[in-house]
């Protein structure tokens, strides 16, 4: 089963290197990982995607929890949350093409950031679907690199509301 | 805890002084310490504080990382021990992960280069916190001097208290030479560190004395937490109020009186007969402390196969690791066995329970051939046990078959007395570790048994042990070959020996056509002479006669005393539970 852990951390030097090196060595398979600081400048957030049984997921939690500059763990999987990749594609762009692409571009509410003789850069962000939808579509104009952020996600407020992804 | 320091509270201190003052007030009164290059401010601090710290210089880092266990696995308190950088710390890398492994708090210091040079492959340059990052419970790069008292405290906290753990420092040189104002009380930074002891709830104490209650064949599996967390007393009352017998592990040794009768001696690989049986057939396993530990288990979906098992343990990660616990109880040992005793009622009726545990020890105690016409290892620590049981002796091992023999043949009496490196299982631990001892005890007997191989592996320590008057026994137990494996060898490889004989190439033993006995001419190196030339006293002996004379001369020796025994190699651990296997499959001759 898919898994998506938020650890809150430290933000000293070392930290991903601690935390990616445990994994590792108790073999634990992680899809995806994001770092970025919190509002507080002391502490930064990670975002792991990991896929494993309850018995493994209980497990990368508890070795997560031990590393003393982590400060907290959630699996949120299990609670109603807002996942997000953002991506940014380049795709080959003759003149005559510019216009789909640019279509396709609005459907998914991406943004074109780059226009060049031969390509443009999109940026697009949303849920892993809709990102690797959107990379499939791109592809027969011929893909010319991606760059993914990896997962990043946020627990809903009480209400919570519909997912916009 | 803050003891008076040495210089004016307000004045300001160089790095170096600060760590050795936090030192000081974190009551630590021994460091093992080797210097170099990038130490040598560390080291110059120390002479300063000579007054209240001891210094004690090891001939290797190593060495040293293993005294500062011998001391921390003997008291409870922190061991410390201190190295250069490069090659100094990357010598500490093995006692670093050998204590993470066994839960032994230890405070490794190194010096590291300079902080304008980190990262230049400088000389004696190693990112040493990134080589031990898996090894220790956690580590530090000081990079600001102001940092430096607030660091010692965290590291103290952090390396004591849970399931205590090694901490390193790395001390650039440059820090060690700046000064600052320093403040011994600053608030720890530990945000992520649960440092309260978790409690367990009234209701799972609760829970656990119903079941002792309505248990029919309940068996206590303790481990290392139980001596860790202090708890022997509060066991041993809880066996006594219910009749429950007890097994120990490597790292349990101690927990519980072993000439107990409701002892049942160590479990698993290499443990009794009667404590297999007894776990096999329980219909209650109690682990307090314990980490299911694959030596212990051998297959594990068939360990306690019969059993509720219950977990004690104040690690949270260790529960539902291997073993599925139908009871989990996360929290500090020594409360939940004094709570449990508060309001605990015995089982209804462990009569039958008694008595086929009873016939298990008649049947299958631990036994050797007694009319061997030489010396068997088992007997020679068996005449060991006889002479010093009432000493109070500790003992120290080093790795093979002489540990095993050792916890199945001494009966410990007392927590902390066994000192074995157990979940990494160090050959080299035994001579250095017992230096530890021996400096925490100054008036203590402490006897090293070790084996040939084990002892060669850290030789350099008879200096360490003549030079700074650590005068410790050592029992070599001397085979000619590396037993432990020699024993695989002829299990599961057909007797074909590879590499496992310690002798010269060109010796027949090489390529296991030895005679069976190895000849007074053959044997290498000359263990008595290397010992002279480092200072100390030594004797051999080969003759059943012999032995019982020479071990009172050891004892009765004030000078630090090697006693070899030649024994035979052919001579297996048993029994034993092959790796992976069952208790159906236990090997008993």
């Amino acid at each position: 089963m898919r898994h998506v852990i938020s650890a809150l951390v430290q933000n000293v030097p070392g930290v991903l290197s601690h935390i990616s090196g445990m994994l590792a060595s108790r073999g634990y398979n992680i899809d995806s990982l994001a770092v970025g600081e919190t509002e507080d400048p002391q502490l930064s957030r990670m975002t792991f995607v990991v896929v494993g049984d309850n018995k493994v997921l209980e497990q990368v939690r508890k070795q997560l929890e031990k590393i003393v500059t982590v400060v907290r763990v959630d699996d949120i999987s299990s609670q109603n949350h807002v996942e997000r990749d953002l991506m940014l594609i380049k795709v080959s762009a003759p003149p005559g093409k510019r216009r789909d692409i640019s279509e396709l571009t609005d459907i998914f509410r991406g943004r074109i950031v780059d226009v060049s003789p031969e390509d443009l850069m999109i940026e697009i962000s949303g849920q892993e679907k809709k990102i690797e939808a959107f990379i499939e579509l791109m592809r027969p104009f011929g893909i010319q690199e991606v760059v993914r952020t990896g997962r990043i996600a946020m627990v809903r407020g009480n209400a919570g509301g519909k997912d916009e992804g | 805890m803050a003891a008076a320091p040495s210089v004016p509270q307000n004045a300001p201190t160089s790095g170096a002084d600060i760590l050795v003052q936090s030192l000081v007030n974190h009551g630590v009164d021994k460091v093992f310490a080797y210097p170099g290059g990038a130490s040598i401010p560390l080291h110059q601090a120390l002479t300063r504080f000579r007054d209240r710290v001891r210094v004690i210089l090891p001939r290797h880092e190593q060495g040293g990382g293993f005294a500062a266990q011998g001391y921390a696995r003997s008291t409870g308190r922190i061991g410390v021990c201190m190295a250069t950088s490069g090659p100094g710390a990357t010598n500490l890398v093995t006692p670093l992960t050998d204590a993470k492994l066994d839960s032994v708090p230890l405070l490794a210091i190194t010096g590291q280069v300079g902080s304008q040079v980190i990262g230049t492959d400088a000389f004696q340059e190693t990112p040493i916190v990134e080589v031990v990052r898996s090894v220790t419970k956690h580590h530090y790069l000081v990079t600001n001097v102001e940092d430096v008292a607030r660091i010692m405290r965290e590291a103290f906290h952090v390396a004591a208290t849970g399931r205590p753990g090694p901490v390193l420092i790395d001390v650039p040189k440059n820090i060690s030479f700046q000064q600052c104002v320093p403040d011994y009380n600053a608030p720890m930074r530990l945000p992520g560190y649960k440092a309260i002891q978790e409690q367990a709830k009234p209701e799972e104490i609760e829970k656990l004395a119903e079941w002792i209650r309505a248990a029919k064949r309940p068996v206590i599996y303790a481990g290392g937490g139980v001596v860790s967390s202090g708890a022997t007393e509060e066991l041993h009352r809880l066996v006594e109020k219910t009749g429950i017998p007890v097994t120990m592990t490597m790292m349990g040794l101690g927990g519980f009186p072993g000439d107990h009768p409701l002892s049942l001696d160590m479990l698993g690989m290499h443990g009794s007969v009667y404590a297999n049986y007894a776990v096999d057939n329980a219909d209650l396993l109690i682990g307090l402390g314990v980490r299911f530990d694959d030596r212990v288990t051998g297959k594990v979906s068939e360990f306690a196969g019969r059993a509720k098992v219950v977990h004690v343990e104040i690690d949270p990660s260790e529960i539902n690791k291997i073993k599925h616990a139908d009871l989990a109880i996360c929290s500090d040992l020594k409360y939940v066995l004094a709570e449990l005793n508060r309001i605990i009622q015995p089982p209804e009726d462990l009569v039958e329970w008694h008595r086929k545990i009873a016939v298990w020890k008649r049947e299958d105690p631990f036994r050797y051939n007694l009319d061997y016409p030489g010396i068997l290892p088992q007997h020679a620590i068996h005449e060991l046990y006889r002479l010093t049981k009432d000493r109070d002796a500790y003992i120290v091992t080093g790795v093979g078959q002489h540990q095993m023999w050792t916890a199945q043949y001494y009966k410990f009496r007392r927590p902390r007395r066994w000192i074995s490196s157990s979940g990494l299982a160090t050959m080299g631990f035994g001579l250095p570790a017992a230096l530890g001892v021996r400096a925490a005890h100054p008036d203590a007997l402490v006897i090293d048994v070790d084996g040939d191989g084990s002892l060669l592996m850290n030789i350099q320590e008879f200096a360490t042990a003549y030079c700074e008057k650590l005068p410790v026994k050592v029992m070599l137990l001397n085979n000619m070959h590396l037993g432990m494996v020699v024993q695989w060898e002829d299990r599961f490889h057909a007797a074909n020996r590879g590499h496992t004989y310690l002798g010269p190439i060109d010796h027949p033993e090489a390529i296991g056509q030895g005679i069976g006995v190895t000849p007074q001419d053959r044997y290498y190196p000359d263990f008595i002479t290397v010992a002279k030339g480092f200072g100390w006293r030594g004797r051999s002996v080969v003759e059943k006669k012999d032995l019982a004379p020479a071990l009172k001369e050891m004892l009765a020796a004030e000078e630090p005393y090697l006693l070899q025994v030649q024994v035979p190699y052919q001579e297996h651990v048993l029994p034993m539970i092959p790796a992976g296997m069952t208790v159906r499959d236990l090997i008993k001759d």
